[in-house]
């Protein structure tokens, strides 16, 4: 009967193997395309609502939709390209 | 034996400059260099954007300098984003952006792609095509002023040969129906030609061979107008919206020499607005506010903007 390996360095590559898809997922949720798609239309959404005819609370609430985006420009920019 | 530049620079350096730069390390003498830049930056730039800031949650007025000076919080853009009358010059500020783009895109399109096709006189039709955006917007307003005369003016007089009406039984800058669209006019006449160059450019961008492989697939000149040139200038066409929409929307000295924000309000564009609140109305802190609400949206703008452009410089 085979004894199990106390390797310690063996050890830890399994179980880097066994972090590294959740690792892998997490890093995919934060990739930057996606975000700064999201961050943009936030933004076109902000500029649209402060410029239209139409509502007038579109308008007041315009302001903060833009410094959303612009801000959520700011950080997911420095989001990764790529896992 | 040689000199070198280096050599030469060296032996010119004055003795105590040299023995001084001599204890430096590399990351030192980089940072001297770019020391006087970063200062004008943050005393030009980053103090005033900071200083606006702060201004903006006071009362402060610009005339009043001995007054004290209250903090009222988030009033100042409360007012700012409930007031009807600043909604109507953000609707002309639209009315204007919407239409110049949408006119300067078309026709500056069409006309790079005329003057993309080889024929005799190309280069100077370019030029000549290109001079109303050399001038300067102080002297096009004049101009145009005296082309949209009711009595003189050439403008009134062409529309009048095209649709039969009296020239002067129209006024372009006096009617609260017409001195919108004189204004979208003017800046069309002026810009549409960089919108031209940078169209030019991109249609330029196109390899033949791609034109060569759709002909061989028998593709219509249509198809391929749609298919080839059309996508391939699309990032191209994207930039110059995007860049004449961040410019208009900060448009001023053109739309003042032409109307001055009249008749009434109608024309007054949102940095029309913000520069007589901040320099007649002298309410420095109301238009501090006005001015971050601007900026930030210039800002928002131009991030897409940058966005554009890299996705343009992949290709």
């Amino acid at each position: 009967m085979s004894k199990p390996s106390n390797d310690p360095n063996m050890m830890s590559t399994l179980r880097q193997e066994d972090t590294a898809p959740a690792a892998k997922s997490w890093k995919r949720f934060f990739l930057r395309g996606p975000w700064e798609m999201l961050a943009t239309i936030i933004i076109a959404l902000g500029v649209v609502m402060l410029m239209q005819p139409y509502v007038m609370w579109a308008y007041t609430y315009s302001f903060i939709t833009t410094l959303v985006g612009t801000v959520m420009f700011i950080i997911v920019s420095h989001f990764p390209e790529e896992v | 034996m040689t000199q070198t530049t280096m050599d030469r620079a060296a032996k010119a350096t004055p003795v105590r400059v040299a023995r001084r730069i001599r204890g430096l390390s590399d990351r030192a003498i980089a940072w001297i260099f770019v020391a006087p830049t970063i200062f004008l930056l943050l005393a030009i730039n980053i103090f005033p954007l900071i200083w606006t800031i702060r201004l903006s949650f006071t009362n402060y007025k610009a005339n009043r300098a001995g007054r004290e000076i209250k903090e009222i919080g988030l009033r100042n853009y409360e007012r700012i984003l409930t007031d009807s009358d600043i909604w109507l010059n953000m609707q002309a500020t639209a009315h204007f952006l919407v239409w110049t783009i949408v006119l300067q895109v078309l026709i500056g399109f069409t006309l790079a792609w005329l003057i993309n096709r080889k024929f005799k006189g190309n280069d100077l039709w370019t030029t000549i095509i290109v001079l109303p955006m050399m001038l300067s917007p102080a002297v096009v307003g004049n101009f145009w002023k005296f082309l949209y005369q009711p009595q003189i003016g050439l403008f009134n007089y062409i529309v009048a040969f095209f649709t039969g009406r009296e020239p002067s039984s129209f006024e372009m800058l006096g009617s609260v129906e017409l001195a919108p669209w004189a204004i979208v006019i003017v800046d069309t006449w002026m810009w549409t030609p960089f919108v031209m160059l940078i169209c030019l450019a991109g249609l330029r961008s196109i390899p033949d061979y791609i034109y060569e492989a759709a002909e061989i697939d028998r593709a219509s000149p249509i198809r391929q107008f749609f298919t080839i040139t059309i996508p391939m200038v699309l990032p191209f066409l994207m930039l110059a919206v995007l860049f004449r929409g961040i410019e208009n929307f900060k448009m001023f000295d053109l739309v003042v020499q032409l109307t001055g924000g009249g008749p009434g309000s109608t024309t007054e564009l949102t940095s029309i607005n913000l520069k007589r609140e901040a320099f007649e109305k002298w309410r420095t802190g109301y238009a501090s506010a006005y001015a971050i609400i601007l900026f930030v949206t210039v800002f928002g703008l131009a991030s897409i903007y940058v966005k554009a452009l890299n996705r343009v410089k992949e290709r």
